[in-house]
C-alpha cells in the first residue's frame, strides 16, 4: 500500500512519464513482467507499476481506494468483489486460463504421483491457503477426486508453496501448472486427469480512464499479448 | 536557548517542564502510535466480537500464541543470559562479529529468517537432515517449529538488554562479595542477577511480545494449519483476505493480551528494591 501511495504522490506531477499501476495476481509475475517491459519498449514514455499480491489482497486494496490503473485476477471471485463495488471501468475479460498439477521435489522421494496420495497423512503435505486463489482451486480439485487431504501447511501464496518444493520441505504440493512449467523450475511435476482439475480463469479489468490504460489492456488480450502467456505456460480461452 | 529570567510562578508550579519542542515531538509520536489502535476501535464489530472470540481458529490461534510465545521467552532467558553474559564478561577475538550474529534476527525480514531456519533445520537443512535420518524428527511444520521460529527472532532483546546491563553495572559489588568468599555461581545468583533484574524483565516483555506477534519466520518455517501451527498473527494475516470482521476480533484480542502482558510484566511489581 504504501508503494502505492508513494507513486501516487510521485505521479501528481505533469512531467516524466504516464504512469500506469497494474495489480497483478502472483502466478501471473513474471509473465506480466514481460508484457510489461515489452509495451514499455513499444511506447517510450510509458512506464507501468506492476503490484504483484495475493488476489483477494489485490481486490481489499482496491476497494479501500488505492489508486490502480488495471486489475489482472487470478479467479472470477476476487474480481467480482471489485466489480460489485463499482470500481471497474467497463466489464472484466478472461485472458487466459491455467490448470493444477501435483508439484514434488526433484527425485520425488515420497513418492507422490497423484491427488489420491494426499490422504496419506505420513506425508508432508502442501496446499496454498484456502483465500487465495490456488488453495480454493486446490480443495476444488479435491472434492472434485472425491479426497479428503491431510494437509500440513497452508502457504500464503504459490511463491511458498514452490519455494518449499524446491527446498524439498515438503514431499508434494498442488501448484499451477504455469509455475511447472518455468524453465528455472526445480521441482517436477505430475499431471492431473481433466475430470479433476479446475479450469483457472483470469480475468482482466481497468479501473481508470487514464491513458493507455485501454492500450494496455488491449495489448495482453492482442496475438502478440497471447504469445507471451502462452510461452510462459497458460492457456487461452 | 537558557532561561535567564527569574523563574516565573508557573515554573515554580511545574519543576522540571521539558521544553515546549520536546513536548510537540512527543505529542505527535504519540498521535501515531494511538492512530492505528483508534483505528481498530472503531472497525471492531463490538456486538459480535464475544461470539467471534468463541470461534474455533480464534481460540487456537491464542492457545497456539500463547503456548509458542510463553516457551519461546523462557528458552530465551535460559540461553539469552549466558549469551550476554559470554558478550559482555568475556574478552575473546571474533567478539563482535559473534555478538552481529547473535543480533542478526533483528534486522533480518522475519521470513528471511525463517528461510534460513529451513536451510538449517529443515528436513533437507544442514543439521535437520542427519537429524531427520537418524530419528525420523520433523522440526518445521509442528509446533516445535512454531517455538524455534519466534524463539529465533526473540532472544536477541533478551541478548541486548542483559548485555547492556552487565556492561554497565557497577562491578565492585561483585568484587566485594567474590572477595568475602563467595563462589563465582553465587556471585551470579546473588548479587549480579539481582542488580539487572530490571533489565531482564524488560528483556522478558521485548522477547514476549517478539513472540507473540510474530508472522514471517512462522508462516515459512512452522506452516499455517489451524489448531497445530497458525498462531493469532497468521490467523489474522489468513483471514484479512477474507474475512474483515474475524480478522478484527483477532486482532483485538492479541492487543488485549498483549497490554494484559505488559503491565503484568511492568518493574513496579517485580521490584525487588
Amino acid at each position: 500500500m504504501l508503494m502505492l501511495a508513494m507513486t501516487a504522490a510521485a505521479c501528481t506531477g505533469s512531467s516524466g512519464p504516464d504512469r500506469l499501476i497494474v495489480s497483478a495476481a502472483s502466478s501471473l509475475a513474471g509473465t506480466f513482467g514481460e508484457i510489461a517491459t515489452v509495451y514499455e519498449n513499444e511506447h517510450p514514455g510509458v512506464k507501468i507499476d506492476l503490484n504483484i499480491g495475493g488476489s483477494q489482497r489485490l481486490r481489499e486494496q482496491i476497494n479501500e481506494g488505492a489508486p490502480v490503473d488495471v486489475f489482472a485476477s487470478a479467479n472470477m471471485s476476487a474480481m467480482d468483489g471489485v466489480v460489485e463495488s463499482g470500481a471497474g471501468v467497463g466489464s472484466p475479460a478472461v485472458f487466459a486460463l491455467n490448470s493444477l498439477v501435483i508439484g514434488v521435489p526433484v527425485g520425488n522421494p515420497a513418492g507422490v504421483s497423484t491427488l489420491a496420495d494426499f490422504a496419506d497423512a505420513s506425508r508432508l503435505l502442501g496446499i496454498c491457503a484456502e483465500q487465495v486463489p490456488c488453495g480454493s482451486y486446490a480443495l476444488e480439485a479435491f472434492a472434485l477426486a472425491g479426497v479428503v487431504p491431510s494437509i500440513d501447511s497452508l502457504e500464503p501464496d504459490a511463491g511458498a508453496l514452490v519455494l518449499k518444493l524446491e527446498l524439498g520441505e515438503l514431499d508434494a504440493g498442488v501448484v499451477y501448472r504455469t509455475d511447472a512449467e518455468r524453465s528455472d523450475a526445480r521441482f517436477e511435476s505430475f499431471p492431473i486427469p481433466a475430470e479433476h482439475n479446475v479450469v483457472a480463469r483470469y480475468p482482466i479489468v481497468a479501473l481508470t480512464n487514464r491513458p493507455h490504460v485501454d492500450d494496455f489492456i488491449e495489448f495482453v488480450l492482442s496475438d502478440r499479448g497471447r504469445a507471451i502467456l502462452e510461452a510462459n505456460g497458460f492457456e487461452m480461452p | 536557548m537558557s532561561d535567564h529570567t527569574p523563574p516565573s510562578n508557573d515554573q515554580r508550579r511545574i519543576p522540571g517542564r521539558p521544553p515546549l519542542v520536546i513536548i510537540l515531538l512527543a505529542g505527535v509520536g504519540l498521535l501515531f502510535f494511538a492512530l492505528p489502535l483508534i483505528g481498530l476501535v472503531f472497525e471492531t464489530p463490538w456486538a459480535e466480537l464475544p461470539d467471534l472470540i468463541r470461534s474455533d481458529v480464534v481460540l487456537d490461534a491464542l492457545r497456539l500464541s500463547l503456548i509458542a510465545s510463553v516457551l519461546a521467552t523462557i528458552v530465551s532467558v535460559v540461553i539469552g543470559i549466558p549469551i550476554a553474559y559470554v558478550l559482555a564478561r568475556v574478552d575473546f577475538r571474533g567478539r563482535s562479529v559473534v555478538r552481529g550474529i547473535v543480533l542478526l534476527p533483528l534486522v533480518l525480514p522475519p521470513v528471511v529468517g525463517g528461510a534460513a531456519l529451513l536451510f538449517a533445520l529443515g528436513r533437507r537443512g544442514i543439521v535437520g537432515e542427519p537429524l531427520y535420518d537418524a530419528t525420523g524428527i520433523v522440526l518445521p511444520f509442528s509446533m516445535t517449529g512454531v517455538v524455534l521460529a519466534v524463539t529465533f527472532v526473540a532472544m536477541p532483546f533478551v541478548v541486548l538488554t542483559v548485555e547492556g546491563a552487565l556492561r554497565n553495572i557497577d562491578r565492585r559489588y561483585e568484587g566485594a562479595a567474590a572477595s568475602l568468599g563467595a563462589s563465582q555461581w553465587t556471585v551470579l545468583r546473588r548479587v549480579t542477577l539481582p542488580m539487572i533484574a530490571p533489565s531482564i524483565l524488560s528483556g522478558v516483555a521485548l522477547a514476549w511480545a517478539r513472540a507473540f506477534g510474530e508472522f514471517g519466520a512462522t508462516i515459512t518455517f512452522a506452516g499455517n494449519i489451524q489448531g497445530r501451527t497458525q498462531t493469532m498473527p497468521l490467523a489474522v494475516f489468513v483471514a484479512l483476505e477474507s474475512d474483515r470482521a474475524a480478522a478484527t476480533a483477532l486482532s483485538v484480542v492479541m492487543i488485549i493480551v498483549a497490554l494484559v502482558v505488559l503491565f503484568a510484566l511492568r518493574d513496579r511489581f517485580w521490584s525487588t528494591s
